[in-house]
Formats: structure tokens, C-alpha cells, sequence
């Protein structure tokens, strides 16, 4: 039990091992470093299929270790037939798509930092999916949203890929602060914070005043990573990325970690009427809008980015809607997409790769050329048109016995998912068919057959598609019924088989193929209405985030420009008063004024002597005649308090005081040279007594308190801890080196950080002042 | 301040000062000093090397950029940190060990090595703006 699980957590650390090794290997091996890098996700893979059999019985497999047991933190899995289905989901497209991006990227320059790329991303998606523990499950999800960003944006030298990573991080990292907002809601009403012991807080939080917050927060979480309208639009405009990228996040697998958050929270926070109204209504709503927009598009893969958008608002109308079969066919239809959704990706980034275009409409009488991609197109299409044998089928069969009942409702939503999918099958079977027979149409580049790295991906996950519904019996104990148990919370069982039987379902199933296919015979004048319509609304989302975007700069613009005038003196002067108020405000409110000190007796002629030194100092920097001359007279009354201590008994602080003031000196006196400012301070009155008067506040302010503070009784509790342990248990006989570096050592390592950071921040400040020193000579000549 | 006198004395004083920093550093666990303390005076010397002779010999003698020696600093003090972990007892907690260097014993700890790295980042942050602030040509 010790190994597997410390062979589990190996398998969640491969992946960053991999992209670790991902940059050096390409540099050595070149494109053929995906064959090693391939490795690791199918080690992964086939680790995760040793836990098949377990879940297989209803079992649930956590493991995990403390991290902070203080806080209850731990880094935990939990292995359901939910997690383990996306696990072996992403380990096994990413073994296929790490091949594909090896063909597809290949004598790319930067194809090391891609592998890299996407294998982190697998790291964090698998940690997302099997995460146990509430901060877990927000850091993977978050570092999915930041993965997504890099691969969106790796063509960084494009402005739309730029923007569209920009919006992808801000919608879906947006979210993710949601999700996380109704996480810490969901932990201070139950005090629990791991998934699996969540399950069984299922009543307490239904019944809870917060459960709407907390419903709302974790939609607006979900729905944002799984772009649900009206946050679908990122969706579609992170096409801009690799074409392994989109088939991979932006269709198997990132979108769908909204789905899983809430198939993992249905147990939990489903079965209300909340529940039942919101997700239902948002996810038909992206269901329609989805499909029509995925007619209107002629680019392959922003068609089957919106069938995406389309397939996931099924999805989630499916989570909630809470029917006998819904789960089952949540489950189903989820497998079935990722498998032919990954496939057709693949394929069309293989035409755009062959051929040098992926417009519909510029693509013909491929089938010759490319044989192989048009078999897997067409296989992949049939699933996706959910025709029989295919997985596709199943999934479309169970979907509409889910949703067929005699109420208003289930009409309805039968309603928007018939026409949802008869679009979806159109789209289908336009990309496998349309590029591939009739006339010959000439592309930017010969067409031929892509290498065996290219086609490999869609051609196993086509095949899947056909296996896995054509051997039902087989899968669905394996994966399916553990699938659906885990969506539903309870034991189900998936019995839907590839052999059509007569029903309403296969009705509706009939009647949604003929009617796509009849859709396909005039796909291009769907296509002009629904660009019609999409023209005559006009304003959408999309516009709308730009709008949002644009205003936050500039709220932020004019915000910072009153909070930060850029002028010294109304910093330094908004500084000091604080300074005076925290320091006055406590003695005058609580009436806290310190007795006046007498006079001591026994005061030795060198202290005196100190003290006139200091003062002189003081006086010096008020009477001098240049700035120069004032720094120098600060740091001779510097170097009086650092004698003082000295005299009384604190020689580390002396020492220091010492090397502090010398080094002020010097590097105000260097700051000094390069100013160009005029040797003599030459404030006019007005300004002087101001400043005058916060600056005889601060000082008062600092001297009453010093007084009242001493003459406070001295707790000596710590005095008397430090002598007693300094050289016990520290070693060390001098007390405040030891407690410096020794009992609050962590607070000497932050110190010592933002010592250096600062440093950091003056160097560059000062390299930012030369061009604006030699605009300022420039415009002196 | 370009004075002869000034030029020949400095790299004298700096080596002195180096020197006693390292000295102060390494009394400080039992009497006055530390890293902070003997991180300031070493950077002081460094400022003044500069001062007399320029800033490129400083960076010549120094061989890293000095941003670089404070880096190095705080990734040791951290590493100081650390090593504690190893000995499953909490982050940051002072470890002990006493080799015999011919025939001295000598004490060595984790907290020495952190206030090394509180040293090097002194020296090196200070560093690193004197000399920036010193350079002419900007």
C-alpha cells in the first residue's frame, strides 16, 4: 500500500519531470524527442489502469500526505470512477497528442518549450482531477488556467494570439478565484475541507442559508472554465494556439474541468431546485448558441471549437438535469466527445498542416491524397453524428432517454437537444466529408499524406470510439457504470449497447441524423442564415469583454494617477503625517501623556558632552548653507545616537548605528551628485513652515512615546527567556545575534529578501533615469 | 576626493576592511558583530575602492555582478533553512555540528551559514547601488 501510493504520487510528479527533460531532449533528438517524452504519459497511463479493477467494484482509492497538519492541509487524491475516467482520459490523449505535436511542430524552434508546455499542463490537469483537498483542487485549477494561457499564447508574436491568451486567463483565472471564494464558503459551513469527506455533507449544505452563495460561486467557477454561455467566448478565440492545444485543452480536456466540478459537486450541492433550473437552462442555452454559431463559421477548427462549446453545454444540461438516466448519459456522452472531439481536432490540424489551409470552403477531393486522415475523419464523424456501432451512439441514445418524459420541461430540453445535435451532426459530417470528396480544389501546398506522427493520434482515437461502443458489455462495468455512480452518487448501472432497439431514443436519434444530413445538402445556406443572424445581433460577448477591459484600464489609469501623483514631496509629506497621527493620536485619545523626565544627578560630563554633539548636528542641518553641508551635519548627529548606545550598553546596535550613518552619508552624497539640483535648499517660506511643523510633530510624537513607553512597567518575560536560552540551547553568548539569526530566524530570511529586493528595485531605477537624462540634455542644447 | 593620497591608501583600507567584516561576521555569535553589522562595513570598503579608483576595478576584483553575491546570500540562507528539514525538526531550526580540523575543534552550525547569507546580501545590495550610484557616465 506504501509503494502504490508513493508510485500514485510519482505519477502526478512524471509530468513535470517531463517538461523538466522536454527542452534538453528536443535540443538533442530534435521532433523525434516526442517518442521518449510520450514515455511519461503513458507510464501514467498505464499506472492508472492498475486501478481499474478497484473502482471497478465501487471501490474509492484516497492516499495522499500531510502537508501543513496544522491547517488541516494535506496533499490528497481521491480516486473515483469519475477521477480515474478523466485520468486515464488525459494520460492517454496526451500520450497521442505529445506524438502529435512532434509531427505537427516539427523544426518549430521553440518545439522543446512546447513539450514543456503541454506536459506541465498535464501535470496540473491530472492534479485537478484527482485532488482531494480543497487548496489542491484551486492551485491545479488555477495552474491550468496559467498552462492554457503560455500554450494560447505561444505564438507570442501574433497580436490575436496574445489577446486571445490575455482573455482565456482573465475569464478562466477570473473563475477560478470564484471556485475559490465558494470553496472556503463550503469549508466554514461543513469544517471539512477534502472532497471525499465532503459526500457526506451533502444534507448539511442543502439545507444551509449559504447554499445559493455557494452554488453561484462554484457555477461561476465551473462555468468559466467550461465555457458556458455567456463566458463561451474564449473558447472559440483560443483556436488561435497549436492545433495540438486545441485538441487537447480546448476540447478532451481542460473545458471539461467546469463539467467535472460539478459532476464531482453533484452529490453534494445537486438534486435542488436551484441546481436543477440553472445549469439545465445555461447549459441548453449554450447548447443552441454553440451549434448556430458553429454553422455560420468556415474555418475547421473554429467549427469545431463552438460544436466544443455546443457539446459542453450539453454537458452540463445533462449534470443538472437530474432525470434517472442523466448521469449515465453524462457519462457516456463525455467519453464519447473527448474521444471523437480529439480525433477531429487532429484531423483538421493535419489538413491545415498538409494542405496549408483549414477553410472549408478552400479544401476538396482530399480522400485520394490523404486516405488515412479521411478514414479517421469519417470514423470519428460517425461517432460524433452518433450513429451505430459507435461510442457516439450510445451516448446520444442515452442522452435522449435521460431527457424524454412527458412534462413540459423534458420537451423542451428534448426540444433544444434535438436541434442542438442535428446542427452538431451537419458540422460533423461537413468536416469529414467536405475536404475529402468531390472536385479537386487547389490548396497552398501539394496534398499528401501526413507522417506517422500525425496521424497516429486521430486514428487510435477514432478506432477507440468504434471499440469502445462496438465491445459495450466490456467498457461500460470498466468505466461507464463507475462513471455514472460517482456523477449520481449512488450505484448505477450503464446498460446501453450498441444494438439499436426500438424506442423513442432511437426515434429521436433517426430523426436527428436525417434531419443533419438533410442540414448538410444546404450547409452553405445554414451558413449564410446563421451568419446573418449572428451580424444582426451584433453586439456579443466578445465585444463586450474588450468594453470591460478597456474600462478597467482606464479606471485603473485615473485610480493610480490620484493615488500616485508622481510628485516626492506629496509622498514624503502624506508619509510624515501619518507618522505624526500614529504616533500623537494614541496619546491624545487615550489620554497617555508621559510625566517629564527629571533631570539626572548623575550625569557624567562625556554623556553631556554627547548630547551638545548631537545637537550641534541638529543644528547644522537647519543652518546649512548647502545640502552637502546638511548631510554631513545629519550624520554627525547620527554618529552622537550611535555613541549613546554605545555608552549605554548596546554595542551591536552602536555598531551598526555607525556603519548605517556612514553609508547614508555616501550614498546621499552620490544620489546628491546626480541629481542636478541647485546646491542651496531654497524653499519659500510658505512651503517651509509646513514642512517645519510636520517635521517638529514627528520628532515631539517620537519623543513622548519613547517617554511614555519607559516609563511603562518592563515586562521582562523575554529578557529573561533569551538570557536563559541564548547559550542553552542557540550556542551563542551574544543575545541579539542569536535571536537575529537564530530564535527569529524566518524573520532575518524575509528581511534579508526585501533587502535584496530593494536593491533590485533602486538599480533599475536607476538605469531607467538615462534616457531621461539625455532628453533633458538634448533639450538644454 | 581624487586625491593621491586618497588613491594609494584605499585598496589598503578595503583589503583592512574586508577583512575585520569577515572577522565581525564570525565573532558574532558570542560577542558584538554578526552578518548584518560586518555585511555593512565590507560594503563601506567596497564603496570606497570605488570611490578612489572607479567603479570597474570594484567590479573586476568582485568577478560576480554584485546582485549576483546577494542572490547567492539569500539562496544560502534559505539552503540553511532548509537543511533542517532533513532532520525532521522544524524549518529554520539551528543544527550543530562539531569537526575536528587539525586537532581544533571547530563548531559548525546552520545558523553560521545563515548569517552568511545575511552577510552576502548586505554586501551585495549595498554594493550594487553605490556602485550604480557611482557610475559617471550616466
Amino acid at each position: 500500500m506504501q509503494t502504490d501510493m508513493a508510485l500514485t504520487f510519482v505519477a502526478f510528479c512524471l509530468p513535470f519531470l517531463g517538461a523538466l527533460a522536454a527542452p534538453l531532449l528536443t535540443r538533442i533528438l530534435g521532433h523525434r524527442a516526442a517518442w521518449p517524452l510520450a514515455l511519461f504519459p503513458a507510464a501514467i497511463l498505464w499506472h492508472f489502469t492498475g486501478f481499474l479493477p478497484e473502482v471497478s467494484r465501487g471501490e474509492i482509492v484516497t492516499g495522499g500526505y500531510d502537508w501543513v497538519p496544522s491547517y488541516n492541509v494535506s496533499f490528497s487524491w481521491l480516486i473515483d470512477g469519475l477521477s480515474l475516467t478523466f485520468l486515464l482520459l488525459i494520460s492517454g490523449i496526451g500520450t497521442l497528442i505529445i506524438l502529435y505535436s512532434g509531427g505537427y511542430l516539427r523544426g518549430h524552434p521553440h518545439q522543446g518549450r512546447f513539450f514543456s508546455f503541454i506536459l506541465m499542463f498535464m501535470g496540473a490537469m491530472l492534479g485537478l482531477v484527482a485532488s482531494d483537498s480543497f487548496l489542491m483542487l484551486f492551485v491545479f485549477w488555477e495552474l491550468t488556467s496559467i498552462t492554457s494561457f503560455l500554450l494560447i499564447g505561444f505564438d507570442h508574436a501574433r497580436e490575436a494570439s496574445r489577446r486571445a491568451a490575455l482573455q482565456a486567463l482573465v475569464v478562466t483565472g477570473g473563475g477560478g478565484l470564484l471556485l475559490l471564494a465558494g470553496l472556503l464558503v463550503i469549508w466554514n459551513v461543513t469544517g471539512v475541507t477534502q472532497l471525499s469527506l465532503l459526500l457526506s455533507f451533502g444534507e448539511e449544505i442543502r439545507a444551509s442559508p449559504f447554499y445559493l452563495a455557494i452554488l453561484l460561486l462554484v457555477l461561476g467557477g465551473a462555468f468559466t472554465k467550461s465555457a458556458q454561455f455567456p463566458f463561451h467566448f474564449w473558447l472559440p478565440n483560443a483556436m488561435e494556439a497549436p492545433t495540438p492545444v486545441s485538441a487537447y485543452l480546448h476540447s478532451a480536456t481542460m473545458v471539461k474541468a467546469g463539467v467535472y466540478l460539478l459532476m464531482r459537486l453533484n452529490p453534494v450541492l445537486g438534486g435542488t431546485a436551484p441546481w436543477e433550473t440553472i445549469l439545465p437552462a445555461f447549459g441548453g442555452l449554450t447548447l443552441l448558441v454553440g451549434a448556430v454559431l458553429a454553422i455560420r463559421q468556415t474555418d475547421l477548427k473554429l467549427m469545431l471549437a463552438y460544436t466544443t462549446v455546443a457539446s459542453l453545454g450539453l454537458l452540463v444540461l445533462l449534470t443538472g438535469f437530474g432525470s434517472e438516466h442523466a448521469a449515465a448519459a453524462a457519462a457516456l456522452y463525455l467519453v464519447a466527445h473527448s474521444l471523437f472531439k480529439g480525433a477531429l481536432f487532429m484531423v483538421a490540424g493535419l489538413l491545415d498542416h498538409e494542405t496549408g489551409t483549414r477553410h472549408i470552403t478552400r479544401l476538396g477531393g482530399l480522400g485520394r491524397a490523404m486516405p488515412i486522415t479521411f478514414a479517421a475523419a469519417v470514423l470519428a464523424a460517425l461517432s460524433m453524428g452518433g450513429l451505430p456501432p459507435f461510442f457516439g451512439f450510445l451516448g446520444k441514445e442515452e442522452v435522449y432517454t435521460a431527457l424524454g418524459g412527458g412534462d413540459l420541461r423534458a420537451i423542451a430540453f428534448t426540444a433544444a437537444a434535438v436541434i442542438g445535435n442535428v446542427l452538431m451532426v451537419a458540422v460533423a459530417f461537413a468536416i469529414a466529408i467536405k475536404p475529402f470528396l468531390g472536385a479537386k480544389v487547389a490548396t497552398p501546398k501539394t496534398p499528401h499524406e501526413g507522417p506517422l506522427l500525425l496521424w497516429l493520434g486521430p486514428v487510435v482515437l477514432s478506432v477507440c470510439g468504434l471499440a469502445a461502443g462496438l465491445l459495450s458489455s466490456f467498457v461500460h462495468p470498466l468505466i461507464s457504470s463507475p462513471l455514472a455512480s460517482a456523477i449520481a452518487g449512488r450505484p448505477e448501472a450503464v446498460t446501453m449497447s450498441a444494438m439499436p432497439h426500438a424506442s423513442v431514443a432511437l426515434l429521436l436519434s433517426a430523426v436527428t441524423v436525417a434531419a443533419g444530413i438533410g442540414l448538410l445538402a444546404g450547409f452553405d445556406r445554414a451558413r449564410a442564415a446563421a451568419d446573418r443572424l449572428v451580424n444582426d445581433i451584433g453586439w456579443g460577448p466578445d465585444r463586450g469583454f474588450d468594453q470591460f477591459m478597456t474600462g478597467l484600464v482606464r479606471f485603473a489609469h485615473r485610480l493610480s494617477r490620484l493615488l500616485q501623483p508622481g510628485l516626492m514631496e506629496a509622498y514624503l509629506t502624506v508619509t510624515f503625517v501619518m507618522v505624526a497621527l500614529a504616533l500623537l493620536l494614541p496619546l491624545v485619545w487615550y489620554g497617555e501623556w508621559p510625566r517629564l523626565p527629571i533631570w539626572p544627578a548623575d550625569a557624567q560630563f562625556h554623556e553631556l558632552a554627547v548630547m551638545a554633539l548631537a545637537l550641534l548636528g541638529v543644528g547644522g542641518v537647519l543652518t546649512a548653507r548647502n545640502r552637502l553641508n546638511a548631510i554631513l551635519a545629519l550624520g554627525i548627529q547620527g554618529f552622537s545616537v550611535a555613541l549613546l548606545f554605545l555608552l549605554f550598553g548596546a554595542p551591536d546596535l552602536s555598531f551598526t548605528q555607525f556603519m548605517v550613518e556612514t553609508l547614508s552619508v555616501v550614498i546621499l552624497a552620490l544620489v546628491m551628485t546626480r541629481l542636478h539640483l541647485q546646491p542651496r535648499d531654497a524653499r519659500p517660506l510658505a512651503q517651509k513652515i509646513p514642512d517645519a511643523a510636520v517635521a517638529i510633530a514627528c520628532g515631539l510624537g517620537f519623543c513622548l512615546y519613547l517617554l511614555r513607553v519607559t516609563q511603562g512597567r518592563f515586562d521582562p518575560l523575554l529578557t529573561d527567556f533569551f538570557n536563559l536560552y541564548s547559550k542553552a540551547i542557540a550556542h551563542g553568548a551574544n543575545v541579539v545575534n542569536v535571536i537575529i539569526v537564530d530564535f527569529r530566524g524566518t524573520d532575518t530570511l524575509g528581511e534579508i529578501a526585501v533587502v535584496m529586493t530593494t536593491g533590485l528595485a533602486i538599480l533599475s531605477l536607476i538605469r531607467i533615469r538615462k534616457p531621461a537624462a539625455e532628453n533633458g540634455k538634448e533639450t538644454r542644447r | 576626493m581624487n586625491t593621491v593620497i586618497f588613491r594609494t591608501l584605499a585598496p589598503f583600507l578595503t583589503a583592512l576592511m574586508l577583512l575585520f567584516s569577515v572577522f565581525v561576521l564570525l565573532r558574532g555569535h558570542n560577542e558584538p558583530g554578526g552578518g548584518f553589522i560586518g555585511g555593512l562595513i565590507a560594503a563601506s570598503g567596497l564603496a570606497i575602492y570605488g570611490i578612489a579608483r572607479g567603479i570597474q576595478p570594484v567590479r573586476q576584483a568582485l568577478w560576480f555582478h554584485p546582485m549576483t553575491i546577494a542572490a547567492i546570500g539569500l539562496f544560502l540562507a534559505c539552503i540553511a533553512g532548509l537543511i533542517s528539514m532533513f532532520a525532521a525538526v522544524p524549518f529554520m531550526t539551528g543544527l550543530w555540528i562539531t569537526p575536528s580540523l587539525f586537532a581544533i575543534e571547530a563548531p559548525l552550525s546552520t545558523v553560521m551559514l545563515f548569517d552568511f547569507g545575511v552577510y552576502l546580501v548586505v554586501v551585495g545590495a549595498i554594493t550594487s547601488i553605490a556602485l550604480a550610484l557611482e557610475r559617471e557616465d550616466i
